[in-house]
């Protein structure tokens, strides 16, 4: 258990220096070795906690009673039973189990229960019983977290009353009792109070332990918190703009995409279906990050989110890039980040389009067909935004092939994009949309120059990608921004 | 009984008085903010017409980007200098 990020939150009564053994009865092993724990306390001066019976190995002075288990949590107790030296009141050794070398070793005291086997396994520190450890982190850390505390009645359902408080963004969240925040707060070493972020649009300060119960309530392991919380940092950021992105009447909010070894330590989906349902870190991640704008930050759809029709995606949008099955670098490796950093590059998008090509055998004629699809991103008349664009495996195949790199599938794609403003100006083909009369007569990319991110996933079977259309290219809009994550 | 912990920033909002309304704009200054939008400036021009008739004073602002919040210094301008404040929100 990794309780001490938290331990130095409370306090115990120390342990009596020297030698300590704790011990419970309902364990055949402690049983066993009674008779040389009251050898040790005669001969070495030996102090015994006991977890369960008061009077076990023996009613004696050298035997203490560790009745609500303060000690046993405190010292990190798994095993019992657990021989501790301890100095001014800190175990600085300990021994688990029976073993009579080891024990003699420990003790420095020779002919330990000769007539016993040499070696017997422990049992589980009660401390650690899976019906207690809740209860026990609670009690004994429990003070560290400052959050208000809020009593929901026995008669009221506890999952309808999340509802009742507009703590939800419309789906079922998992009630934040101090135990599962606990819990949460096991995935990272970051302090509970740690302030992580000012969260827009009312600019409030955002710690660990708000973001951990967010992330209750949208369903994340503790495993998955530390990609919340750099994700979170990096949408609240002056360049992502987080404050545009929900005020917007556009359909945009925050994309998360995930890099590094993280994304396969914490189970995250980048192959089949990638950008769907099904996979509880990709499903999780950008709803937490969601529910803090909505919780902590106060943007809530209809107050400061003006979005005329939202997508889907706003319930929280998370991935992974497949790099394993990619030739290319990755997207935080063409942001310069190494391969060895985990890290959640967030972007500003609207809703993926699939781009389907079934036929193309050459890169060029993929790259060519990209371009067609891609000058309809938003709308053909929009140029100069942005995209992220989730290159299939099966299209990836023509580039690796042919030897086309990154650079190059960008520098051609780039070529195939630029569009004759004659075509895109206001009236032009009969449509009142488009650019001003002065741009006549002249080029533009569809895409700013670096505005397109391509990230590898997807399927192995099916030729096709996707595209998400963008939202204002920075740097008056919204920036892609990357972030590293550390547990 | 479950307890849980509060997900929100347990912040309440500031209540601040409103200003006491303006009998008339005669003689007011009242700001425009173009939180530039395309065409917004067609409808200021018209407002600030329709005020200067009334005998106010009109000055004209704008925000960088319509992406983001104002400006604190351009907020601060507009609040120190100006009787009233319009923006223009639409598209």
């Amino acid at each position: 258990m990794c309780q001490h990020a938290l331990m130095a939150e409370s306090s115990s009564a120390p342990l009596p220096d020297g030698l300590v053994a704790v011990v419970k009865e309902d364990c055949p092993t402690c049983v066993l070795v009674a008779p040389v724990l009251a050898d040790l306390a005669e001969r070495a001066d030996l102090t015994a906690v006991t977890q369960d019976n008061a009077a076990f190995p023996a009613a004696a002075e050298w035997v203490v009673h560790d009745a609500d288990l303060a000690l046993s949590w405190h010292n990190d107790i798994e095993t019992v039973p657990t021989l501790l030296k301890v100095q001014d009141g800190k175990a600085v050794e300990r021994l688990e189990g029976w073993k009579r070398d080891d024990w003699e070793a420990f003790t420095g005291v020779g002919a330990l229960g000769t007539d016993l086997p040499d070696w017997r396994p422990g049992c589980g520190s009660l401390s650690v019983d899976p019906n207690l450890a809740d209860e026990l982190a609670v009690r004994f850390s429990g003070s560290a977290m400052t959050s208000r505390r809020i009593e929901i009645a026995a008669l009221e359902d506890e999952w309808e009353a999340m509802y009742d408080r507009d703590w939800s963004d419309g789906l079922p969240v998992v009630p934040p009792t101090e135990a599962r925040v606990l819990r949460m707060l096991e995935g990272t070493t970051r302090d509970a109070n740690e302030v992580v972020a000012v969260v827009p649009p009312d600019l409030v300060e955002v710690t660990v332990e708000k973001i951990a119960i967010n992330a209750v309530m949208a369903g994340c392991k503790p495993e998955y918190l530390p990609v919340v919380i750099a994700a979170v940092e990096a949408i609240c950021t002056d360049d992502f703009n987080m404050h545009g992105v929900l005020a917007t009447t556009m359909d945009v909010g925050p994309v998360l995409i995930v890099n590094g070894p993280i994304r396969n330590e914490i189970g995250m989906n980048s192959g089949g279906n990638v950008l769907g349902q099904g996979n509880r870190a990709n499903s999780t991640i950008g709803r937490a990050v969601q529910l803090v704008v909505r919780n902590i930050g106060g943007g809530k759809p209809g107050g400061v989110d003006r979005s005329a029709h939202g997508s889907p995606h706003k319930l929280g949008l998370a991935f992974a890039e497949d790099e394993e099955g990619s030739p290319w670098t990755s997207l935080a490796e063409s942001r310069g980040f190494s391969a060895e950093q985990s890290t959640v590059t967030v972007w500003c998008g609207g809703g993926p389009q699939v781009f389907v090509d079934q036929l193309s055998r050459t890169p060029e004629s993929l790259t060519k067909h990209f371009a067609e699809f891609l000058k309809t991103n938003l709308t053909p008349k929009m140029v100069m935004m942005e995209t992220v664009l989730v290159l299939g495996p099966e299209h990836m195949a023509r580039y690796r092939d042919a030897g086309w790199d990154r650079d190059r599938f960008l520098s051609e794609l780039d070529g195939y994009l630029q569009m004759d403003t004659d075509e895109l100006i206001r009236g032009a083909n009969d449509i009142e949309e488009g650019l001003p009369e002065a741009f006549a007569g002249s080029t533009v990319g569809k895409f700013w120059p670096g505005g397109v991110h391509v990230v590898h996933a997807g399927g192995a079977t099916g030729l096709f990608s996707m595209a998400f259309s963008g939202w204002v290219p920075p740097p008056k809009g919204s920036v892609c921004t990357t972030k590293e994550i550390t547990r | 009984m479950t307890t849980v912990l509060d997900p929100t920033s347990e912040a309440r909002a500031e209540q601040r008085e409103l200003v006491t309304r303006p009998e008339s704009l005669d003689g007011l200054t009242i700001g425009l903010l173009d939180i530039s939008k395309p065409r917004g400036d067609v409808f200021l021009d018209r407002i600030e017409e329709k005020l200067t008739a009334l005998g106010a004073t009109v000055n004209r602002y704008m925000k960088p980007t319509f992406a983001k919040p104002a400006p604190v210094d351009l907020r601060h301008e507009i609040a120190t200098s100006c009787d009233a404040v319009i923006e223009a929100l639409a598209d």
